[in-house]
């Protein structure tokens, strides 16, 4: 390889951690000062580009001027720092003290919401931008061409960091932010100064958002994807750099754009794969990352959230479960579509509960659970349609698959806590999808593999739903009794105080891997099943709005309770199905209602059911 | 007998020097009281013991075993009970459900699947909570309970490994004093009858020159003095840096309830 080769691969890469740095700064900044990770930080960005591509090229009418399109780029960003004022005001100043996951479902309803949105105004299409006046040509280094407008790109970051870092140190309002990321306590004094504090910052994150998404239109088109594909990237780099540091940010973007620029001739398919792997990486080594630091803890204890003591089931309860049973196994008196339905339900029902086993018992955040039921439905579809293989092996092998995965990724995992865990649970998950979404001669890529069909004894719908049934309520039995026993209490006390369980001779570490493997396994099943009952598999079943869903769905269940979840599962489903086919606006309505869920509705349908068993008695 | 032995422990954070060469020994039965400013490196020299923290040097033995270094659960099934400056307990747990989950992590069953958690150990937990004299209050959430009664919720969880050794860091903060004295009769009374080593902090010189058999004494993480409670009252380098007038009178009050 020629030295003028490399040179400009490292320019490149160089470009992209400036774009990237540009984006994860906003995104490190709104967590310093209010403590939640902004999934909507993906949106601004999106925003950012469709603002851009609208308003640069009306700009452009007037002159070609490089000034007028400058100038289009920083009126975007101004216009998307309203909006970043617009959701605090509105959702997150109604959120600062919900707990974490809550606060990263409400907002991920916001991601959802503006999606639709997007599609709304300017439709599915991709929108071209255009070429920066005056950037457009080549420059030789060496004897290679690099296009001047990435150049340009190279000095937007560290002008950005020197910009912030004289923001952070000249001004009052920048001097608060420092203050309000180093101590917790400091922000409670602020009093009326803090809500000022508080907008103003997620007008700060929300601009940088929207300053990256518009400076990226003369590269790529305004697409509805956008969001998803950067909230990740911007993840990763603010959790190497550690939360809240923006040096640690500018550091990690330089680490990951030269990984990527090098990634790609070693591995032109996975670079997204050795990205994630630096991060566990560094978190294993950092868990608080580069330049971050250990978040203090909480001066007063303050009950978790979660399951808290769980009880045998009283007479309502039992009668509750026994109508619930009945009406499953009754469903194939009904048409074919109720058994459809039914089975899908009976699936997500264990995924959800075994999600819940983690979230609601362990108090283990995790955000792609969706892993662990793809892997096992792909274990399960690939013994099928590759190795020709029958059911029932198969679905022995999925919770296997799912278990093995989740005893690989929760090594890692385990060692971190709250939010820098519910990150890394979504790393590995995209991991997991990158793998099955690009190996493609295996998975069958984005089509995925279909012709995964049960057995002949169990091929109508309703010899599979039995099957199903019987599959399923075993494991949720189990699960529930494990709840119940010393390894589940285990869990919930290493969740309560993880110092005490240690004085008293727990293996924290040791028993929350064995229940996040567990949990995984139990997913797996759930995909497996899912696989036959499909006929199909596809990189979906990993996707983080699957991820999302499952979570839903112990949101709506209520994830205090223990077999909420399976009602969750039921209820969020039945709505999905009824109402998906009915609009074009689904996410708009799903996301709206997450939101809602959190904000009124925090317990759940069982903190529901709960009190009105308590008004009735 | 010599139990727990301590030699030239040393913590450092950054530029601070919380622990330099601290060594003490403490017998079978016996009450060694760490006394000291705050900041002195009380809670820094009980984390060295109990393995929440790594000394940076020295050694820890505990009944001949080397135990530097060694992390909290280890530490723990060597039987050593330890309680916190601020309460931990599991918060979700009721008071019974407490001990009983340090009863099955003490036995080791911390892995069954199938068996009914909150059946387990019942008679032993509540003979537990019984010598702390919380027995009356095993239905309730541990988190409605008040904090002196947290205090002694948390010292059943640390008799429940049925410990050689008890580390108590300041077992009486946020106690009313009427509670801070039944708390560490309690305690003595324990640590005589089992012959338990207890090693404890306290701010409360009321409580150290009452139940104390030996004091050491802790400034900017070195060991000033230390003795008897009669000879660290009477050493005039404790009473110049540390125990000043409210500390002579503590020691002078303890004497007249000793002798009268
Ligand atoms: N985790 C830590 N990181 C940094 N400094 C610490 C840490 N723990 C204690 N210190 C410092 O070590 C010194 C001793 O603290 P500590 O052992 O808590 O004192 P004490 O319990 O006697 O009040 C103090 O100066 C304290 O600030
Ligand atoms: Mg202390």
């Amino acid at each position: 390889m020629e030295w003028s080769f490399l040179l400009v691969q490292a320019l490149s890469g160089l470009a992209s951690a400036s774009s990237l740095f540009v984006i994860a700064s906003g995104l490190t900044i709104v967590f310093g000062v209010t403590r939640i990770v902004n999934f909507a930080h993906g949106s601004f960005y999106m925003l950012g580009a469709y603002v851009a591509v609208t308003l640069v090229p009306w700009l452009l009418e007037f002159d070609r001027s490089p000034w007028l399109f400058f100038a289009g780029v920083l009126v975007s960003a101004v216009v998307v720092g309203l909006f970043g004022v617009l959701m605090e005001v509105t959702l997150l100043r109604r959120i600062y003290r919900v707990p974490e996951l809550f606060q990263l479902l409400a907002t991920f309803g916001v991601v959802l919401i503006v999606q639709d949105l997007v599609l709304l105004a300017w439709g599915p299409v991709d929108i071209p931008g255009p070429r920066a006046p005056g950037l457009r040509h080549g420059v030789y280094i060496l004897d290679q061409r690099f296009p001047a407008y990435e150049l340009f790109l190279i000095f937007v970051g560290p002008a950005v960091l020197a910009l912030l870092w004289l923001l952070m140190h000249r001004t009052r309002f920048g001097v608060l932010i420092r203050a309000a990321t180093q101590d917790r306590e400091m922000v409670g004094a602020l009093g009326v100064n803090q809500a000022m504090l508080f907008t103003g910052t997620l007008f700060l994150g929300a601009a940088l958002a929207g300053l990256g998404g518009a400076l990226q239109i003369p590269r790529v088109s305004a697409n509805p994807q956008m969001d998803l594909s950067v909230i990740t990237e911007a993840f990763v780099v603010t959790v190497i750099g550690g939360m809240g540091s923006v040096p640690g940010a500018f550091l990690a973007a330089l680490l990951i754009g030269q990984l990527q620029a090098f990634g790609v001739l070693v591995f032109p398919k996975i670079t997204l794969v050795l990205v994630f792997l630096l991060m566990a990486a560094v978190l294993v080594v950092k868990p608080w990352g580069l330049l971050g630091r250990p978040e203090a803890a909480a001066g007063r204890a303050v009950l978790p959230e979660g399951i808290l003591d769980p009880r045998p089931l009283d007479l309502a309860g039992k009668l509750l479960a026994a109508v619930a049973l009945l009406g499953v196994l009754a469903l194939p008196l009904l048409d074919a579509y109720a058994v459809k339905v039914g089975t899908e339900v009976l699936v997500l029902a264990l995924a959800a509960f075994s999600l819940n086993f983690l979230v609601g018992n362990g108090g283990i955040v995790s955000f792609g659970h969706a892993a662990y039921f793809g892997l096992g439905a792909y274990g399960a579809g690939l013994l099928v349609t590759r190795a020709g293989l029958p059911m029932e092996p198969a679905l022995v092998a999925a919770p296997i698959v799912g278990g093995a995965s989740a005893a690989l990724f929760g090594f890692f995992v385990v060692r971190l806590s709250g939010i820098y865990l519910a990150m890394l649970t979504l790393a590995f998950a995209q991991i997991a999808y990158a793998v099955v979404f690009q190996w493609v001669e295996v998975t069958g890529g984005d089509n995925g593999l279909v012709g995964v069909w049960p057995s002949a004894w169990a091929a109508s719908r309703e010899a599979y739903h039995y099957l199903t049934a019987a599959v399923t309520v075993a494991a949720i039995v189990f699960l529930r009794r494990v709840i119940h026993a010393p390894f589940g209490a285990t869990l919930r006390a290493a969740r309560d105080s993880a110092q005490r369980a240690d004085a008293i001779g727990v293996d924290v570490r040791m028993h929350r891997w064995l229940g996040f493997t567990l949990a995984g396994a139990a997913a797996g099943l759930a995909g497996g099943l899912y696989a036959f009952s499909k006929g199909s598999i596809d990189p979906t079943l990993l996707g983080i709005p699957l991820s999302v869903d499952f979570l839903s769905m112990i949101l709506l269940g209520g994830i205090q309770s223990v077999l909420g979840s399976i009602a969750g599962a039921a209820a969020f489903h039945a709505v999905k199905d009824f109402f998906m086919p009915l609009t074009d606006h689904w996410r708009l309505f799903l996301g709206l209602s997450i939101i809602a869920m959190v904000l009124i509705f925090p317990r759940g349908l069982a903190g529901a059911w709960a009190s009105l068993r308590g008004r009735a008695a | 007998m010599t139990l727990l032995s301590a030699d030239g422990l040393t913590k450092r954070f950054g530029g601070v020097l919380a622990a330099k060469d601290v060594s003490f020994a403490l017998n079978a039965g016996e009450m060694l009281a760490i006394i000291g400013p705050n900041g002195a490196g009380k809670s820094t020299t009980f984390n060295m013991v109990g393995g929440q923290l790594k000394p940076d040097g020295g050694r820890v033995t505990l009944a001949g075993h080397d135990i530097t270094g060694m992390p909290p659960r280890e530490v723990c099934r060597l039987g050593v009970g330890r309680t916190f400056q601020v309460a931990q307990t599991f918060l979700s747990f009721s008071v019974l459900g407490n001990v009983q989950m340090a009863l099955i992590a003490h036995h080791g069953q911390t892995r069954r699947l199938l068996a009914e958690a909150s059946a387990m150990h019942r008679e032993a937990a509540l003979a537990l909570l019984d010598r702390v004299g919380m027995a009356a209050q095993a239905g309730r959430p541990i988190g409605e309970l008040a904090y002196g009664d947290v205090k002694r919720v948390e010292l059943a969880i640390a008799l429940a490994a049925a410990p050689r050794l008890l580390l108590m860091d300041e077992p009486t903060a946020g106690m009313a004093p009427a509670e801070r004295a039944s708390l560490m009769a309690l305690v003595s009374a324990i640590a005589q009858r089992e012959g338990i080593g207890v090693l404890f902090t306290e701010h409360d010189m009321d409580a150290v020159f009452a139940h104390a058999d030996r004091i050491l004494v802790l400034v900017r993480g070195e060991i000033i003095a230390r003795g008897t409670p009669e000879e660290v009252r009477a050493d005039p380098e404790v009473q110049r840096v540390y125990l000043g007038h409210s500390g002579t009178r503590a020691a002078a009050r303890a004497r007249r309830a000793a002798h009268g």
